[in-house]
């Protein structure tokens, strides 16, 4: 098995590439870079040849589960297949060589893009306006909260509080708080609904807005959303849709019609862009009539003679990404679209809402399911019933990983006990569902005979379970020199 | 799962143990068990008042993070900072080594409206 770092393979001097013998007058350091910001000691870097770092990186990727090698049913992060033409779009030499500060003239395609991705993505809403430079979910979060907050200063109000029901995703709470907001959590009723008598004992003057996700957690549409949002702007405040469950509702309901006044999308969910191993991604942001003089800064506009990028609002909350957003993601959302058109699109959203329902059907003889109301793209089983004989929904994920498949979302959201958050995509076939099933009932058929078999679970993984707590404990995530 | 009787609950899963107008506080066996792993404890500052049921903490476990409520009003007198380097006394003896913080009680009345041990095994039953 593979073991060492990178930082342990090579020897002494072994390098990558030899350069050429310097042909330009050769200018001291201290010249160009000040005394304080210069390096004291020389970088310690892998000392490896081209072949080394090839050959650690492809044995590493190998031990990898991704979505190219298998079933990924990961809830509420909707791992659908990435089509290969997205990666052939935005290696194109007219969008991958280009520098931001390239005059307008020299990139009017990549203007003509942005704009068009803006004018679809408010088109799937039912939006009026678009901004594509959050670099992801919850950074498209935060840009919504900090309109929302600039909207009420504008109106004179102090508006702080933002009203959060206990199905949603953590970010939310997470991004009012580092928006300078106080979130304050709403119950879900007994059918996995917002608990409307509890909205209405919580809105007030103070109320800022609502974040709904719709559908919810749960992968269940909202039903009541259109007295939701009549009480909400009642109150004077605004109407958020969190967009990570849009992929459920593309072609079939625009977020804007229902009432939402801002809205992020996650291009990686909905709109088939990779999963970033910490990025990049990209999370636009949707808005109503009433917030668009907030929008961040610059964005494409299109004049007679051409696209140009001297689009400005006159309430604008200012820049929240450099230049214009992650750009190549965005060729691939683009491309996503324009590959599926309208019809396409609706398509994807049938298909991930009977691909769920089939998956769901074929499992809820074998595992508890707390919120029964017929759920779109995804469902939430509990494991309840398996932990009566000791085994945990950790347990059971655990297991599905010696079956080659990757866990579902587990322990969220946190109204369901033993939580399992199943999300099989619209890009998975019928045989890969019902193989699927059939891996979680031979579990919860284990759960109930050989239990410990779960407990010691995974035993075929490159690594065996490991340690959280005490990765989250100690964390070490720095190499430390033998001498 | 242990539920000493000597004990009062929360419905939040808090219990406290009084000796006199002090009031010791930590979570129970059961929520520990639910929460799994403890990684990192929250804990307020001595002097910190508190009114019954605010938060006054937070706990972060493998799964989940979740709020701290103080059982009783009153002000915090001695904090457990044992529990920063070491938050796995709370796994491993929540009622002794992993109690969190000491409140002086200002409305001991309150110790009434929380669950006996009784109330709180049917709860979690």
């Amino acid at each position: 098995m593979f073991k060492k770092l990178i930082f342990e393979m090579g020897s002494n001097g072994r390098s990558g590439c030899s350069l050429p013998k310097i042909d330009v007058p050769e200018v001291n350091i201290s010249q160009l870079i000040p005394e304080k910001f210069q390096r004291k000691k020389a970088a310690r870097l892998p000392q490896v040849s081209e072949f080394d770092v090839v050959r650690h990186f492809i044995n590493l990727s190998t031990l990898n589960h991704h979505v190219d090698k298998g079933f990924y049913p990961l809830g509420s992060c909707t791992m659908k297949y990435n089509p290969k033409i997205n990666e052939e779009t935005q290696g194109l030499k007219g969008f991958s060589a280009l520098h931001p500060h390239q005059p307008d003239a020299t990139v009017q395609g990549a203007l003509q893009l942005l704009y068009e991705l803006a004018e679809y993505l408010c088109q799937v809403s039912g939006l009026a306006a678009v901004t594509l430079q959050p670099s992801a979910g919850a950074h498209g979060e935060l840009t919504g909260l900090m309109m929302i907050k600039a909207y009420h200063e504008a109106q004179g109000g102090n508006r702080k509080i933002v009203l959060i029901p206990d199905s949603a995703h953590g970010t939310n709470p997470a991004s009012v708080t580092i928006a300078g907001l106080q979130a304050v959590q709403i119950k879900s009723n007994a059918q996995g609904l917002v608990d409307l008598e509890d909205l209405k004992a919580h809105l007030n003057n103070e109320t800022a807005a609502l974040m709904l996700t719709n559908p919810n957690t749960l992968g269940i549409f909202e039903t009541q959303v259109a007295e939701i949002s009549r009480l909400v702007h009642k109150a004077g405040a605004l109407l958020y849709m969190d967009g990570a469950n849009l992929n459920a509702l593309l072609g079939i309901v625009r977020p804007g019609d229902l009432g939402f006044d801002v809205v992020h999308f996650n291009l990686h969910k909905t709109f088939s862009t990779p999963h970033g191993g910490g990025g990049p991604g990209a999370g636009p942001v949707g808005v109503s009539e009433r917030i668009r003089s907030f929008l961040p800064s610059p964005c494409v506009k299109k004049e007679k003679h051409g696209f140009t990028r001297t689009c400005e609002f006159s309430e604008s909350i200012g820049k929240v990404s450099a230049f214009y957003g992650n750009f190549s993601i965005l060729v691939r959302a683009y491309t996503y679209i324009r590959m599926l058109g309208a019809t396409g699109l609706r398509q994807v959203s049938e298909g991930a809402l009977i691909n769920a329902n089939y998956l769901l059907a074929l499992l809820r003889d074998f595992y508890d399911l707390p919120y029964t109301r017929t759920p779109m793209h995804e469902f939430v089983l509990s494991g309840d019933r398996q932990k009566k004989f000791g085994v945990k929904t950790l347990d059971i994920a655990k297991r599905l990983l010696d079956y080659g498949v990757h866990a579902p979302t587990v322990y969220f959201p946190l109204i369901v006990s033993e939580a399992l958050m199943i999300e099989p995509t619209e890009t998975e076939s019928k045989e890969t569902l019902e193989q699927f099933a059939d891996l979680l009932i031979k579990i919860a058929q284990e759960a109930e005979q050989t239990p410990e078999l779960l407990k010691e679970a995974p035993v075929t993984t490159p690594v065996s379970r490991l340690n959280e707590a005490l990765a989250a404990r100690n964390l070490n995530v720095r190499y430390l020199f033998s001498d | 799962m242990l539920v000493p009787e000597m004990l009062k609950y929360t419905e939040e899963h808090e219990w406290v143990a009084v000796n006199g107008d002090i009031a010791t506080v930590g979570i129970t066996d059961y929520a520990q068990g639910e929460l799994g792993d403890v990684v990192f404890i929250e804990l307020p500052q001595t002097n910190t008042s508190l009114n019954q049921m605010d938060a006054f903490g937070t706990i972060e476990a493998v799964k989940a993070v979740s709020d701290l409520f103080a059982p009783v009003s009153g002000t915090v007198i001695e904090v457990n900072s044992k529990l920063n380097n070491a938050p796995e006394f709370v796994n491993k003896d929540p009622y002794g080594d992993g109690w969190m913080i000491k409140i002086k009680m200002n409305a001991a009345a309150e110790l009434n409206n929380l669950l006996t041990a009784e109330a709180y095994k049917n709860k979690i039953k």
